[in-house]
């Protein structure tokens, strides 16, 4: 099996520090052709992914984020062997993928979160039976994986349903089992919970925590929904204008963002504005009060205070936008 | 920014497992496109006959369509004996071998003139992800058993020109009509990929590929002494339609060539059809090649 070549090289030495995922100054650059007249056009070069640089190591989980035209979807299909870098060197699991696609497709998983793979009129174990073939996984770890998919994702039901007939919740659960028959080393998701309601997130995010944990598979997943990133990926990668702008823990893209999260309080009675050091309160509405405080420090603390001091009735804290995080991180990085 | 600028490493030394199905040479990749193109088919039909009246209905009208289209040449025969010096056999003949080849190629490629469709909405990209050939399953898509209608019709135009026909059978005319058949249907299967390969560069390319596809069929239907000389050196020089049905089957006919070309051109076929694959090939791969670095 695919999963077994690095350990099984006879001889060889055991490479486990070697990353699965290596980009070196990779770049992607498109002509982009512009009418002007009939027949007159003007060409322009545009660089969606400049000089890129970045490794994963086996078993990481990592988010990849950015607004739209950044530059996510040109790397995912670099890294999935659909577009060829114009420059720089890419590897996966040691191998190129735009010289060897084929080879590189049967050790990846890939799920587009807004283009299902699925047979549309025929019932999703059809589609799976496919993948076995298409894919040669031996019986038994078909079975097995099959098994494992059903059970962790609920789709003993459904496997019998045309795929037309599912719900986007569960036709996107079942796109991520096809991603996986074949035991993939690293999986790639784009925009994974697109669209879906709360339920149906809550149980794509379990289920991926699970994959991780259990069987060490990578995952790279692009994606708007921060709370994606928040529950699953230690590291985030934030990609804007075709660079890498920031690689590292979630906490420190809020230091880096100067970003701060929002408490909202309820307290007893109208007061006057909470006093406390590590906050300021933006808006005060009757009983109601908001206060922003640093998104890389703990809310605990400062609701400790303010349960001590002030007649707290309720509260809750709420996120900031990655959208905002992003501008405000390049916006600090053109003035400097 | 801690962007790794770590050394890079050559890691290619390691030994990688090697799959029997990664091995992959000309054969290989054959063999491995034409089991993908088996499953990718086989699932088709089953989508099919998930609407099973759907189906028996678009078999019936396209075998319908297609005899209906035979009937346009029956009506012409009611006014005129000949057409450009052909009686109704005679065409018939050019028009079942021509049929019948182009049934064959759009049975096995009919729908890859929606490839730019797949470029244009990014569904291309689900299939280069797959360990399989980009062509096969492009091949595959869509495949519907209702073009077999094309085919039985014009087998049976086929064996009306036959059994009417007053031909001095030769072993050598024997032989030529199955080669005929094939050869014709790799003639279009080329031109059907060679189209397909032009819409990675021009994606609302498909009805310049119909024009040559089904325009092309419609034009053989017909006795070459009605079309102009220039169109004539067109179609057998460059895009070689010629090869499909008029050479050979003249030949079949006993009738003189169109543009004085020497006998044994009814025997080149099968070289005609292997050159136009291998064309339509590599014309197949620098459009992947393009749409890989372009992704548009």
């Amino acid at each position: 099996m695919a999963t077994d070549g690095e350990t099984a090289a006879p001889g060889g030495e055991p490479a486990p520090e070697a990353p699965l995922i290596e980009l070196d100054g990779v770049e992607k650059v498109f002509d982009v052709r512009r009418r002007t007249g009939f027949l007159r056009g003007e060409r322009r070069q545009v660089r969606a992914v400049d000089s890129i640089s970045f490794t994963v190591r086996r078993g990481e989980m990592v988010g990849y984020i950015g607004p739209n035209g950044a530059g996510k979807s040109t790397t995912i299909k670099m890294l999935t062997g659909i577009l060829t870098p114009s420059g720089g060197r890419l590897r996966v699991a040691g191998l190129d993928p735009s010289r060897e696609r084929t080879r590189v497709a049967r050790r990846i998983g890939v799920v587009f979160g807004q283009r299902t793979t699925l047979w549309w009129d025929l019932p999703l174990i059809d589609s799976y039976r496919l993948m076995h073939r298409m894919y040669r996984v031996p019986d038994a770890r078909f079975r097995e994986n099959l098994d494992r998919c059903v059970e962790l994702l609920e789709l003993g039901e459904l496997l019998e349903v045309p795929v037309r007939q599912l719900s986007l919740g569960q036709r996107m659960r079942g796109d991520i089992a096809a991603a996986l028959l074949h035991d993939p080393e690293v999986l790639y998701l784009d925009e994974p919970t697109i669209g879906l309601d709360v339920v149906s997130k809550v149980r794509v995010r379990e289920f991926l925590r699970d994959l991780n944990a259990e069987r060490g598979t990578t995952v790279l997943l692009t994606t708007h929904d921060l709370t994606d990133i928040e529950q699953l990926c230690r590291r985030v990668m934030v990609i804007d204008h075709g660079r890498l702008m920031y690689d590292g823990a979630l906490s420190g893209l809020h230091a880096v963002g100067e970003s701060e999260r929002t408490l909202v309080v309820d307290l007893e009675r109208e007061l006057p504005p909470i006093e406390a050091e590590s906050a300021r309160v933006v808006k005060v509405e009757g009983p109601r009060q908001w206060l922003a405080f640093p998104a890389g420090t703990s809310a605990a603390p400062l609701v400790a205070r303010i349960a001590a001091d002030y007649p707290l009735v309720d509260l809750s804290v709420r996120e900031p936008d990655i959208e905002a995080v992003i501008s405000r991180m390049y916006a600090g990085k053109a003035v400097s | 920014m801690k962007a790794g600028g770590t050394a890079v490493r050559e890691t290619a030394v390691r030994v990688v497992d090697v799959h029997p199905f990664e091995r992959q040479g000309a054969y290989e990749r054959l063999r491995d496109g034409l089991r993908a193109y088996r499953l990718i088919t086989a699932m088709w039909i089953r989508s099919t006959m998930a609407y099973r009246a759907s189906f028996a209905m678009t078999a019936f009208g396209n075998f319908a369509a297609t005899a209906l289209d035979f009937a346009a040449i029956l009506l012409m025969f009611s006014r005129v004996d000949r057409l450009g010096g052909y009686s109704l056999p005679e065409v018939a003949l050019l028009y079942g071998v021509s049929g019948v080849a182009f049934g064959f190629a759009d049975l096995a490629l009919g729908s890859m003139d929606r490839l730019g469709r797949r470029v244009r909405d990014g569904t291309l990209d689900t299939l280069l992800v797959r360990p399989v050939p980009v062509l096969a399953q492009v091949a595959a898509d869509r495949f519907a058993l209702r073009r077999l209608g094309r085919i039985t019709q014009g087998l049976l135009v086929v064996g009306y020109a036959l059994a009417v026909l007053d031909i001095h059978w030769t072993p050598l005319k024997v032989l030529l009509m199955p080669v005929m058949l094939l050869s014709g249907a790799g003639i279009f299967s080329a031109v059907f990929v060679a189209g397909a390969a032009f819409q990675f560069v021009a994606q609302d390319a498909s009805e310049v590929q119909n024009s040559f596809t089904y325009g092309g069929n419609t034009l053989l239907q017909y006795p070459p002494t009605v079309f102009a000389k220039d169109m004539l050196r067109g179609v057998t020089f460059v895009l070689p339609l010629a090869f499909v049905n008029w050479l050979p089957a003249l030949y079949v006919l006993g009738r003189p060539y169109p543009l004085d070309l020497p006998e044994w051109v009814a025997f080149a076929p099968p070289v005609v059809a292997a050159l136009c694959c291998a064309l339509a090939g590599i014309a197949w791969r620098a459009g992947l090649r393009a749409y890989r670095s372009t992704g548009s």
